[in-house]
């Protein structure tokens, strides 16, 4: 029982990094209909930058969480706006293959500059370990959760409440009719690709305080993995991204808690599967009937 | 106040408008008509911008608009209500119509345009928290005509509202349309049920494949024998 109290925790706050990566997935893929394989580079950049913040500029923790923030919000911008926009009404193939073009290009680069072997990402503040009974809370769980929390309601709030989310929101149902409003198309999709890559950044930086170790090809897997997380929720669909993310960590820490962590990325690839074959827009996904 | 001068437009090596010129004056309704495929729809895309012609002048109150962007085009006070209406059937209708005047900033504003919208259209007032999606055809039609009129247009580009109505609805939807013109917003309206719209309009052109074959005052273009022919049933 304390086993799996555990690992659930484990699970969510996995889960929880897998969900802030998938919702910068989703977001562009609800936008311009883009799997923007170079957003777990993103990541990885984000958790570099905050390592140089902290480990040379000695920038306390959440300094550099949000300046890791803003420079890969920039980053995402310009991102678009090179690679992209040229792109927006060609082949949706072609600009997923520069997708993949600039993964590789971001990975490269950051190799060539910080070397290819993995550093510790230094310990920022002191942990503190709450123990119930048998199960124990580290004070890094419960940081992730706080802030990919926070970050969540945030963007919540973005999306509902705000222009530009509600531009972002017109934008992704159709462009046409977003024109005609007077939205402009171009400026709410860098403010798309700028709030993703943002969570991203946040989400390599909490994974490099949580696990202290960051590496150029970080963001491979992850980026992966949260992809799969947008698909199972339904992507292009914000709660979904959010809901996918939670499953897949939870899943994969149980798997690991049963003792079987080698299999853990097969389950879930298996769970996508599964998914797709019960329920192919995922389950959050919906098939919108149009009247005409 | 709002002008076409010999507009081309391609679609690839499709040469889809040849030559349009059309004048629309401040105050009428002016009606545009035509079967499937002659181009109405890419006129009113050229006006509002969606789309970019190759050669030719689109002026509005004496200033070019070919070439400005759509947004900046809306800013003028050109609404365009899109064919198939283009609601966003994921929001609600209070967000629709919010949506029409994304570029108001002043909440008051917003409010008074809201308040006059579902004056003209009470039913929309009812379903205000229900999603758009849900919403019936002809009151889909009175969606996108309230969030045209949330922008406060000068001129409203209205393309087929009739477009798969029942014919009560069809009568209902041309009454507001007069009556958001005598209000004082000039109409350019695309149709293809002809007879309803010259009857509201005072001038008409007729559209095929491209070309405008036809022009005149509603009355003369509905007693051509050639529109009665092709558009009128006999």
């Amino acid at each position: 029982m304390e086993i799996l109290i555990q690992q659930l925790i484990n699970g969510i706050a996995l889960g929880s990094i897998y969900a802030l990566i998938a919702l910068g997935y989703t977001m562009v893929y609800g936008i311009i209909q883009l799997i923007n394989f170079a957003h777990g580079d993103i990541y990885m950049v984000g958790a570099f930058v905050a390592f140089f913040l902290i480990s040379i500029f000695h920038l306390p923790f959440f300094a550099a969480l949000i300046i890791a923030m803003l420079a890969c919000s920039l980053l995402g911008v310009i991102i678009e706006r090179v690679a992209y926009k040229p792109l927006r009404n060609q082949n949706r193939l072609t600009a997923l293959i520069t997708a993949i073009g600039v993964s590789f290009f971001l990975e490269y680069t950051m190799m060539y500059f910080v070397k290819p072997d993995p550093r510790a990402f230094p310990a920022s503040f002191k942990l503190h370990n709450i123990t119930i009974g048998n199960v124990v809370i580290s004070s890094k769980d419960i940081l992730i959760l706080i802030i990919s929390f926070t970050l969540m309601l945030i963007l919540t709030y973005i999306v509902n409440r705000t222009k530009t989310g509600k531009s972002m929101r017109a934008v992704s149902f159709d462009k046409d009719a977003a024109q005609l409003m007077g939205i402009d198309v171009n400026k709410t999709i860098s403010a798309t690709f700028a709030i993703g890559s943002s969570l991203a950044a946040a989400a390599g930086v909490l994974v490099g305080m949580y696990y202290g170790q960051i590496d150029p090809l970080m963001g491979i897997m992850p980026g992966l993995k949260a992809f799969i997380a947008a698909v199972i929720g339904g992507i292009g669909i914000i709660p979904g991204a959010a809901f996918g993310g939670l499953i897949l960590g939870v899943t994969e820490a149980l798997v690991s808690g049963a003792g079987y962590s080698m299999l853990r990325d097969a389950v879930a690839f298996v769970v996508l599967i599964l998914i797709l074959i019960i329920k192919p827009t995922g389950i959050l996904g919906k098939n919108i009937r149009e009247k005409v | 106040m709002l002008k076409l001068d010999n507009i081309n437009v391609y679609y690839g090596s499709i040469h889809a408008l040849k030559g349009i010129s059309i004048e629309v004056n401040q105050g009428e309704i002016v009606t545009l008509i035509g079967a499937n495929g002659a181009g109405k729809t890419s006129i009113l895309k050229s006006i509002s911008g969606l789309i970019a012609p190759k050669s030719g002048e689109i002026t509005f109150e004496g200033k070019t608009i070919t070439g400005v962007p759509a947004q900046s085009i809306v800013k003028m006070g050109i609404c365009h209500v899109p064919e198939g209406r283009r609601i966003f059937a994921n929001m609600s209708v209070f967000e629709n119509l919010e949506l029409g005047a994304f570029l108001v900033n002043d909440k008051a504003v917003v409010k008074q345009r809201l308040e006059h919208v579902f004056q003209r259209f009470p039913r929309l007032a009812e379903r205000k928290n229900q999603n758009a999606g849900t919403l019936s055809g002809g009151e889909q039609q009175m969606l996108a005509m309230g969030r045209a009129l949330m922008g406060q247009p000068k001129i409203l580009l209205l393309d087929e509202p009739s477009m798969g109505l029942a014919p009560i609805l069809v009568q209902e939807i041309f009454e507001i349309i007069k009556e958001i013109n005598e209000a004082g917003t000039t109409i350019l309206v695309v149709e293809q049920n002809a007879h309803q719209a010259l009857s509201i309009a005072q001038k008409a052109y007729v559209l095929e494949t491209g070309k405008i074959v036809l022009s005149g005052t509603a009355e003369e273009v509905a007693s051509s024998e050639d529109v009665k022919k092709a558009y009128l049933g006999g």
